[in-house]
């Protein structure tokens, strides 16, 4: 849960120091990967995961919470074994709030920007993000392209919110029959 | 059906968490109630005998295969115990249809068979013409079916019903109670019912066991809990008002009559051998064993004793009225509650002064 309340240039900097090559962690990478991760996309992908895993954790998490202790005994009591009840069960209950997660996560890294800076850089068709992009046109007052881009990640933004908060409301329409 | 029939033991011993100590048995084809106050352990008791909860110390029994034994370490899981579980709240699959989930619990028999035995299953509980409805688009009654017909569609060792009327309306409940009635004729199995309201075992039960704070009070036929309550605590789950002082004056073993000195009132009830006389003891009558009628009705037979009255408050409640008197020379008040159309027939009303006649043989002394 880290990562939800330090600043993503902290986190960014860690990342940078701890899978860099000067460390023991980043050099091991290195040989066993071939190249190494800060700088590179390979590098990002690992980032994002590891600063979006809480992102990700939470609505899962209050999902499966939102199944009711009874559905798994009565699963149980019909001879599934708990694996049988995840399966065929707790996931069909728990999907939108997994999807939900999905779609947090990917509105999420998309927009990332102290942690793709400090981990990649700034490097054209290598580590360059719409959202530095954006910081970069603004910079070389280019208010039209930057305008552009940020439009675009609005209307994403509001895509994925619109779809989480439906999905959110269909678990809890669930939720709700269920305990009727 | 072609269950395995036999017989359920147990015996459950535990001290942290949810104190649970009990000894009972349910003997196959017995439907056994168990009775107690929200709270008082009764749905940990059925969750142990199901295998979600493992209990500290004990022994459950079904038969000759051991469920649990902690002396042994034997412990079966829930799917090993082969039972049928209806949860409070019925614990349906919210995501697969009426049928799907009866299909569900039919892993037992081959795949080409569980639609056609999931059909049947429905239509023995009455449940016509839903079974690709989800859960969310059934009424209680209709979800309660669907939990009973996928319950039993196992073939379960044994039913386990959690507060199986709690969660709806009055009007279905009625028609639950006649259809688990019918139900109950047909299962050769034992069936234990967890329930906290006591018309429902009187009802249903062969026999209950009334549970309190963990503790198993007494164990019984319904009406006798009822009408011969082991102690206080007992009585007063039973919801039994009328508990009183008296002096056991004498002891008429031939005629099997004890004689209570009883306030200004002489009383005779039932035949309790272990009281000396002078001892004093409590009693307890149930409302059934109370009388407004017959002595006016001038039909006041040897077998009921009779007591000056004074009407202090009277309340209509439904059909029926509840009735608070003052006795005579007695401190404490008497309760009964008399069918509306009786006591309006009688005219009995706040400072009327009356007779009642209380029926020696549902007159229980207490131990102490």
């Amino acid at each position: 849960m880290v990562p939800l309340v330090l600043p993503p240039t902290v986190i960014g900097y860690y990342l940078l120091v701890g899978l860099g090559s000067q460390s023991w962690l980043g050099q091991l990478l290195e040989n066993l990967l071939g190249q190494q991760l800060v700088f590179h996309f390979s590098g990002l992908v690992v980032a994002s995961i590891l600063v979006n895993i809480p992102f990700a954790i939470q609505p899962i998490q209050r999902a499966f919470e939102a199944v009711p202790e009874e559905v798994r005994d009565a699963g149980a009591c019909c001879g599934m074994s708990p694996l049988k009840v995840l399966f065929r069960i707790e996931l069909p209950m728990v999907w939108p709030g997994v999807l939900t997660a999905l779609v947090l996560c990917f509105s999420h890294v998309l927009g990332e920007f102290g942690v793709v800076l400090m981990m990649g850089g700034n490097i054209a068709g290598e580590t360059k993000t719409i959202a530095i992009s954006i910081y970069d046109s603004v910079q070389a007052f280019d208010f039209a392209s930057a305008g552009q881009m940020s439009l675009v990640l609005l209307l994403f933004a509001i895509t994925a919110l619109a779809l989480t908060t439906s999905l959110s409301r269909r678990l809890g329409g669930m939720n709700v029959s269920r305990r009727r | 059906m072609s269950q395995d029939v036999a017989d359920l033991y147990c015996k459950i011993d535990q001290q942290r968490d949810i104190p649970i100590d009990a000894e009972f048995c349910c003997s196959a084809g017995e439907v056994l109630a168990v009775v107690g106050p929200s709270g008082g352990g009764k749905s940990t008791l059925l969750r142990m005998i199901a295998g979600l909860t493992k209990p500290e110390r004990g022994e459950i029994r079904h038969g000759d295969c051991q469920w649990f034994n902690s002396e042994t370490h034997q412990y079966l899981s829930p799917q090993q115990r082969h039972l049928g579980y209806v949860p409070q709240h019925f614990g349906l699959f919210p995501n697969m249809t009426a049928l799907e989930n009866v299909v569900a619990a039919l892993d037992h028999i081959p795949k080409s068979q569980r639609q056609s035995r999931a059909k049947d299953w429905l239509e023995r509980v009455n449940l016509h013409g839903l079974p690709d409805r989800l859960p969310a688009n059934l009424s209680g009654g209709q979800r309660q079916r669907v939990a009973l017909a996928r319950a039993l569609a196992r073939e379960p060792s044994i039913l386990l019903l959690d507060e199986p009327f709690s969660a709806v309306d009055r009007e279905t409940r009625e028609r639950l109670y006649l259809e688990l009635a019918r139900l109950k004729e047909q299962l050769s199995i034992p069936v234990i019912m967890v329930t906290h309201d006591l018309n429902e075992a009187l009802l249903l039960a062969d026999r209950m066991i009334l549970i309190s704070q963990g503790k198993l009070l007494q164990q019984g036929t319904p009406r006798e809990v009822l009408t011969r309550p082991r102690n206080e605590a007992v009585a007063k789950q039973m919801g039994l008002r009328n508990m009183f002082d008296a002096h056991v004056v004498a002891q008429e073993e031939d005629r099997q009559i004890t004689w209570l000195k009883f306030g200004e009132h002489l009383i005779a009830s039932t035949y309790f051998d272990s009281l000396d006389v002078g001892t004093k003891v409590r009693w307890v009558i149930p409302n059934q064993g109370i009388r407004f009628n017959s002595i006016t009705k001038g039909r006041l037979c040897r077998s009921f004793n009779k007591l000056n009255i004074t009407i202090a408050s009277t309340l209509a409640m439904g059909e029926t009225m509840r009735i608070v008197a003052s006795i005579k020379g007695v401190k404490h008040h008497l309760n009964a509650e008399v069918p509306l159309h009786l006591a309006q027939k009688l005219g009995l009303a706040p400072g009327m002064e009356t007779e009642v006649a209380l029926k020696s043989e549902l007159i229980h002394i207490l131990e102490r």
